[in-house]
């Protein structure tokens, strides 16, 4: 009883330090909605399709298609403590040309100041290798993902991102399709990539009466510019092959915390 | 006696079930036998039960051309029945357009026993195997989107759909779990071998059958295993020295051991499922069999199984091949064949 009543006055002490932290803010109980902006970026510009860039290889490449799966998503506090989606209400497919895929909106989370999110570029292995009444939405093989689905190889491409370029040697045009979820039966390659990002300066405020919106950049360019710099001339075409592992090396570092937005 | 007595149980269980889940008593039951000499099944039949409409819905979409980009090739165009859904005469599947693929179209039976489907593996989920052959430029050269699209607005389709799941909507889960319907109720396991280690019918083996099916068990089990006649395994059976033409397995793994290597194909029904290995390259057993004992070729993947001391292959006498030969022609299930449910009507 003793022990119920010490922690009752914790939570309380708690809700009122919070509730006066910021005295125009609704106290952190409750849930509320966070919007991920995925503001894809080419360097220090807006990514624009037919717009031509120069890599770090010295090739000038103009991209038409830049999709990726975002899922797994966890919002983590400054003591480490964490909040995860549920697993099935946050997978999505980010389309450079569809732009309302780039600002998927997560509900449900619980009021609290978050300091970091983590998320998977890709399908974690569980999904790549689940029933068919499992895979719906943008996880549909024959709806919203039968351009991210390999047939012959079963699982989801994870990246997606196709264009032009003078150099390349397959006719102009460069393919990355990367994708390898470790496999079932036998381990395969896995570009199942895990990262984690820090609120540069104001934490992500959850609260019943907000909707924060984290505000991310996606440097398309990192693709091709990091550990190893990817040369269309002579890769331009990877799609399941052991070299897909050095791209997605690469661009897992694209994405960043712009800033976050509290109003 | 007490095996026939389990397998009577199990017929008798599996009529009452079907004829249970049928509404109307005019639907002729339908399922998926469970024989009792067969391990147990990997697909999970409970996710997918098996009524008469999503059957004969499954059986409209295998015959169906629509599911090719051209409206010019059906599943059944591969698999034929009476071919044991091989494609007869065909070393490499003929797609539309006149396109060869690489490989001989795989026989179409047992399928709920198993774990990986396709020469090299490639499909993990049964329920998942048509966007293969559907999309493969090749083949069908078709998107599964594109086929629901199409079957959408044929109203024949939506009555179906609607009498099988409940729903006129096509989905992908209704699409690929009517197929599967159909697919998994073509379990073949009424063969003379089957009825004899069953004991049923009085059935016997001739003295050369049953010395052929020692040698098989002595000297085959290790890949064809169990009352499948497979073990579902990838193995690289000496067929060639160099793998540039088909790297088989190793194209979905990309391990180096898995170089060359192909699914073990079962056993049965051989006489009607010529040609044979994963290019077709042989149109008789005696050739096959002759492979296994003198063309067996060397290279880093070959199976273990087949080098012994430095010496390739397994050791077989002219009289052995022939024994051989006649217990695997015990394993041809006529009745499966001649089976009118699973023909193009």
């Amino acid at each position: 009883m003793k022990n119920i009543q010490h922690t009752l006055l914790v939570i309380l002490c708690a809700t009122f330090i919070f509730s006066c932290k910021k005295s125009s803010d609704s106290p952190a109980t409750g849930t509320g909605k966070v919007s991920l902006e995925f503001d894809n970026r080419a360097g220090d510009a807006e990514l624009v399709f037919g717009t031509t860039y120069t890599t770090a290889a010295g090739e000038q490449i103009s991209f038409t298609k830049f999709n990726y799966y975002i899922s797994n998503v966890v919002f983590i506090k400054a003591d480490g403590s964490s909040y995860v989606v549920p697993k099935d209400s946050c997978y999505y497919l980010v389309q450079h040309d569809v732009e309302e895929s780039r600002g998927p909106l997560v509900s449900n989370i619980p009021a609290g100041d978050y300091t970091a999110i983590q998320f998977v570029l890709g399908v974690d292995s569980a999904k790549c290798a689940a029933p068919v009444e499992q895979r719906t939405g943008v996880l549909d093989p024959a709806g919203e993902g039968q351009d991210m689905y390999w047939s012959w190889n079963s699982g989801y491409i994870f990246l997606k991102t196709e264009g032009t370029s003078a150099q390349s040697t397959m006719e102009n045009t460069f393919m990355y399709h990367i994708g390898g979820f470790g496999g079932t039966t036998s381990a395969t390659i896995n570009n199942i990539k895990t990262i984690k990002l820090i609120a540069p300066e104001d934490p992500i405020m959850v609260r019943t009466n907000r909707q924060p919106d984290i505000h991310m950049y996606v440097d398309a360019m990192k693709l091709f510019n990091g550990t190893t710099n990817i040369s269309v001339a002579t890769d331009p075409m990877v799609m399941f092959a052991p070299y897909s592992t050095t791209i997605a090396n690469n661009y897992q570092h694209m994405f960043s915390i712009n800033h976050v937005h509290n109003d | 006696m007490q095996k026939r007595l389990i397998y009577i149980c199990y017929l008798l269980c599996y009529v009452l079930l079907m004829s249970a889940c049928d509404k109307s008593s005019d639907k002729p039951a339908i399922g998926v036998l469970l024989p009792v000499n067969f391990p147990e099944p990997v697909y999970n039949l409970a996710a997918n039960p098996v009524s008469w409409d999503g059957f004969q819905l499954g059986k409209s979409l295998f015959y169906d051309p629509i599911l090719s980009k051209d409206n010019s090739v059906s599943c059944g165009s591969c698999h034929i029945a009476t071919s044991a859904f091989t494609q007869h005469g065909h070393t490499v599947s003929h797609g539309i357009n006149d396109q060869l693929g690489k490989r001989n179209s795989l026989s179409l039976v047992n399928l709920a026993w198993g774990k990986d489907f396709f020469w090299d593996g490639g499909v993990h989920n049964f329920d998942l195997v048509a966007f293969n052959p559907i999309q493969n430029p090749v083949e069908m050269d078709e998107t599964v989107a594109n086929v629901i699209v199409k079957l959408q607005q044929i109203s024949a389709y939506k009555q179906q759909f609607k009498a099988a799941f409940g729903s006129e909507e096509i989905t992908t889960q209704t699409f690929t779990k009517a197929l599967s319907q159909f697919m998994l109720c073509m379990v073949s396991a009424n063969s003379k071998y089957d009825q004899y280690v069953r004991k049923e019918n009085n059935i016997t083996l001739t003295t050369d059958e049953l010395d052929g099916l020692a040698l098989v068990k002595a000297k085959c089990s290790n890949c064809h295993a169990t009352d499948l006649f497979t073990d579902g395994s990838f193995r690289n059976n000496g067929l060639s020295s160099s793998f540039e033409k088909d790297m088989g397995r190793y194209n979905v793994t990309l391990m180096p051991e898995d170089m060359g290597k192909f699914k073990v194909p079962t056993l049965r029904n051989l006489t009607y499922s010529t040609p044979y290995m994963h290019d077709g390259r042989f149109t008789t057993l005696e050739q096959v069999l002759n492979h296994y004992s003198s063309g067996v070729k060397a290279t880093a993947t070959l199976d273990s199984t087949l080098l012994n001391n430095g010496t390739t292959g397994i050791a077989l006498s002219d009289g052995e091949k022939q024994h051989i030969i006649a217990f695997l022609k015990t394993l041809d299930d006529e009745s499966f064949i001649r089976d009118k449910r699973f023909q193009e009507e």
